[in-house]
C-alpha cells in the first residue's frame, strides 16, 4: 500500500482547473453590493480532474472497512453489507425521490417494513423517523414520559439503568429531563434483582435495558424484571443495539418490553461507521400506540435509504435464514471466546450471545517482574496483522476490557486466522512486550500521542502547525 | 504498586481526604490515577457549591474513560484547584499533591465511613 496523507490544499496550483464551463449567454447580473462581498477570495484548492480522482482514491486506500477485512468491533455489529442492498437503494424510482412528492412505492416499503419489524420484535407499531440509535432512545423516552403524563401521573421522573448499559442510555435519559438511577450487576454479569426491588417506587418512569447485555450475556430473569417494573407502574425500554443474536429466536415484545429501538445499521446490515448514516426506528407495544400517533420527530421518514437497504436485507435473507443469523453470530462469538480464554482473562464463564468481554491478557503487564502488555497494546498490535481492533476499555465494569463481536458473516477460516493472531500477540506480550508497546509498526501512522491530542487538540485545518 | 499515604482517609470510589480542622481536602488516589491513565480533563465544581457524601461533584477524563468524582463528605466547596484545568497531568504526576476541592464539612461524622490507609490497601488488593 502506498502511504498517502496529503490534503487537497497541498495539491493546489494557482490557475489550475478541473472543469470548463460553457460561455455565458446571459446578461451579467449587477454586481453585489460591497457589504455583501468577501474581502478576499476563498482559499479553495485549484486542481485538475486527475488530481482530484487520484487524491480521493489514494485517501480511500488508507481506510479500513468491513469490505477490507475482519472488523470485530463489539456492540457495533460490523457485519458484511450485501451489495444487493445497494442495488435496491440505487433504483431510480427510490433514489430520485423528492421528500415532498407523493411516493406510493416508498410508503408501501415503509408499511411492509413496519409489519416485518413488528413480526421480528413482537412490537405493535414502529416510527421510522429517528436517524440513529441514540435518536431512537431519546424518542422512546419521550414516548415513555408522554405515556405517564397522559395518564396524569406527573411524579415519574426516574429512569433505572444497569451499570453495564450503553453510555448513550443515561445520556438520553438526562437529555429527556429524567433522573438516572443506576442498578448494579451481580458477579455473573446479570442485573441484581434484589438491588432493583427497592428502587421500584412511584417515581420510576421505567427501566432501560439491552438484552443480551453489554457483556453479551442474556438476562435470564427478564420476565421477573418485567413483572416487577410493570407492577411498580413503570415501562420497559429495550435498547436494540444487541438484537442480532436474538433475531428469529426471541422477541423483546414477548420478554415484556413496551418500547424499543432497532439499529437497522447494525442488525440489518446497512453500511455504518465514522458517524453514520444510521436508522433507529422505535417500536411500541399496543397500549402505547396512542403516544406514537401524536409524536412528531421530524417532518419526514428518517433515513429512507437506510431503511430501504435494511428492507432488502430482510427480504433477501428470508424468514428461515433470519433465525440462522442470530444462531451463527452466537456460535462465532463462543468459538473465539473458547479458543482464547487460556491466554486472555474471561471474567464470566459460560455461553455468551453475539459478543463477549475479556479483561485483558493474562500477562497484563500489571506486575513489574512479569512481562506483559495492556489491552491498548493488543488492540494496536492487531492493526499490524490487518484486523480492525475490537472495542476496548468498554464496558467500564472491567479495567482492561476487550469486547469482541465477530458477527455471523465471517467464515471459519477468518475466525481461525483472528484466533491465531490473538494467540501470537499473547506470545509476543510474554516474550517481547516492547514490540507491543510500540505497535502498530505496519500501519500508515504509528501510535499517536493520544494524551497530547486530547490536551491540545487541533480541530481545524491550519496553514502552519503551531510550534 | 500504588502509593498510599498514611494519615489520609480513602473512599471506595478511590478519593482521598485530608482533614485540616473542619476543612477536607479531596483528591483521587494514586491507584485511581494509574487505572485511569493519562488524565486529559478535570471537570471542577464551583466555589460555594454544595456537595453531598456519596454523590458526584465533578469528573475526570482520561484517554481511556470518563469517571465521576464522588464526594466522600458533605459540605460546601470553599476552594477548587483551578490549576488542574490547564494542567490535568498534575493528577498523574502526584495524586496526593493534586487536591481537587476543599470542603467545609457540614457533617464531620462522614469521615467515620471512610477507610484508613491499611484498610484501603487491603481494599485495592494489589
Amino acid at each position: 500500500m502506498k502511504y498517502y496523507d496529503k490534503l487537497i490544499f497541498e495539491l493546489s496550483k494557482e490557475g489550475r482547473k478541473g472543469y470548463s464551463l460553457p460561455k455565458n449567454q446571459f446578461p451579467q447580473s449587477p454586481e453585489l453590493p460591497l457589504q455583501l462581498r468577501r474581502a478576499s477570495a476563498l482559499p479553495l484548492p485549484e486542481v485538475s480532474e486527475p488530481d482530484v480522482v487520484r487524491h480521493y482514491n489514494n485517501l480511500s486506500q488508507m481506510n479500513f472497512g468491513v469490505d477490507t477485512g475482519f472488523y470485530p468491533l463489539g456492540s457495533c455489529t460490523m457485519k458484511y453489507n450485501p451489495k444487493i442492498n445497494e442495488e435496491m437503494a440505487a433504483l431510480p424510482g427510490f433514489n430520485a425521490l423528492h421528500p415532498l412528492q407523493d411516493a406510493p412505492a416508498a410508503e408501501k416499503v415503509l408499511a411492509h417494513m413496519n409489519d416485518l419489524l413488528s413480526a421480528i420484535t413482537g412490537m405493535h407499531k414502529f416510527t421510522f423517523a429517528p436517524c440513529a440509535g441514540a435518536h431512537g432512545e431519546l424518542t422512546g423516552l419521550m414516548i415513555m414520559r408522554s405515556y405517564h403524563i397522559g395518564r396524569g401521573d406527573l411524579g415519574r421522573t426516574k429512569v433505572i439503568v444497569p451499570d453495564s448499559a450503553h453510555g448513550t442510555n443515561p445520556a438520553s435519559a438526562a437529555v429527556c429531563g429524567l433522573e438516572v438511577v443506576q442498578v448494579k450487576s451481580l458477579e455473573n454479569g446479570r442485573i441484581d434483582i434484589e438491588a432493583l426491588k427497592p428502587l421500584l417506587d412511584s417515581s420510576v418512569a421505567g427501566i432501560m435495558m439491552t438484552n443480551p447485555n453489554t457483556l453479551g450475556l442474556f438476562e435470564t430473569e427478564i420476565k421477573t424484571i418485567a413483572k416487577l417494573v410493570h407492577e411498580a407502574g413503570g415501562l420497559l425500554y429495550y435498547d436494540g443495539a444487541n438484537m442480532n443474536p436474538l433475531m428469529g429466536v426471541v422477541r423483546p415484545g414477548n420478554m415484556g418490553f413496551d418500547i424499543m429501538h432497532l439499529n437497522l445499521h447494525k442488525t440489518f446490515s446497512t453500511p455504518h461507521g465514522g458517524g453514520g448514516p444510521g436508522s433507529g426506528p422505535v417500536g411500541v407495544a399496543k397500549h402505547l400506540e396512542h403516544c406514537l400517533d401524536g409524536l412528531k420527530v421530524s417532518g419526514f421518514h428518517g433515513n429512507f435509504g437506510v431503511i430501504l437497504r435494511a428492507y432488502a436485507y430482510i427480504l433477501s435473507i428470508g424468514r428461515e435464514n433470519l433465525r440462522k443469523v442470530g444462531q451463527y453470530s452466537v456460535l462465532s462469538a463462543n468459538y473465539i471466546k473458547e479458543s482464547l480464554k487460556d491466554l486472555y482473562k474471561l471474567p464470566i464463564e459460560g455461553v455468551c450471545k453475539h459478543e463477549f468481554v475479556f479483561d485483558g491478557l493474562l500477562n497484563d503487564g500489571a506486575h513489574d517482574d512479569v512481562p506483559g502488555a495492556t489491552t491498548l497494546d493488543v488492540a494496536k498490535r492487531l492493526l499490524d496483522y490487518g484486523f480492525h481492533a475490537p472495542t476496548i476499555y468498554f464496558p467500564l465494569l472491567f479495567h482492561q476490557a476487550i469486547m469482541i463481536e465477530p458477527t455471523e458473516t465471517e467464515s471459519k477460516e477468518t475466525l481461525d486466522a483472528f484466533i491465531a493472531v490473538m494467540r501470537q500477540i499473547a506470545a509476543e506480550a510474554a516474550q517481547n512486550p516492547e514490540l507491543l508497546h510500540a505497535a502498530p509498526h505496519n500501519a500508515p501512522i504509528s501510535r499517536p500521542d493520544e494524551t497530547a491530542a486530547a490536551r491540545n487538540p487541533i480541530l481545524k485545518w491550519q496553514d502552519t502547525l503551531p510550534a | 504498586m500504588s502509593k498510599i499515604l498514611e494519615g489520609l482517609k480513602y473512599s471506595e470510589s478511590h478519593e482521598w481526604v485530608k482533614v485540616e480542622g473542619n476543612v477536607a481536602l479531596v483528591g483521587v488516589s494514586d491507584y485511581a490515577q494509574k487505572e485511569m491513565g493519562d488524565i486529559t480533563y478535570v471537570d471542577l465544581p464551583e466555589e460555594g457549591d454544595d456537595v453531598i457524601a456519596g454523590e458526584e461533584f465533578g469528573a475526570l477524563e482520561s484517554v481511556k474513560a470518563a469517571s465521576d468524582l464522588i464526594s466522600p463528605v458533605s459540605g460546601v466547596v470553599v476552594a477548587v484547584n483551578a490549576a488542574l484545568e490547564d494542567t490535568p497531568e498534575a493528577v498523574n504526576e502526584d495524586a496526593y499533591a493534586a487536591w481537587i476541592i476543599k470542603v467545609e464539612m457540614s457533617n464531620p461524622a462522614d469521615l467515620d465511613a471512610l477507610m484508613d490507609a491499611a484498610a484501603y490497601k487491603a481494599y485495592i488488593k494489589e
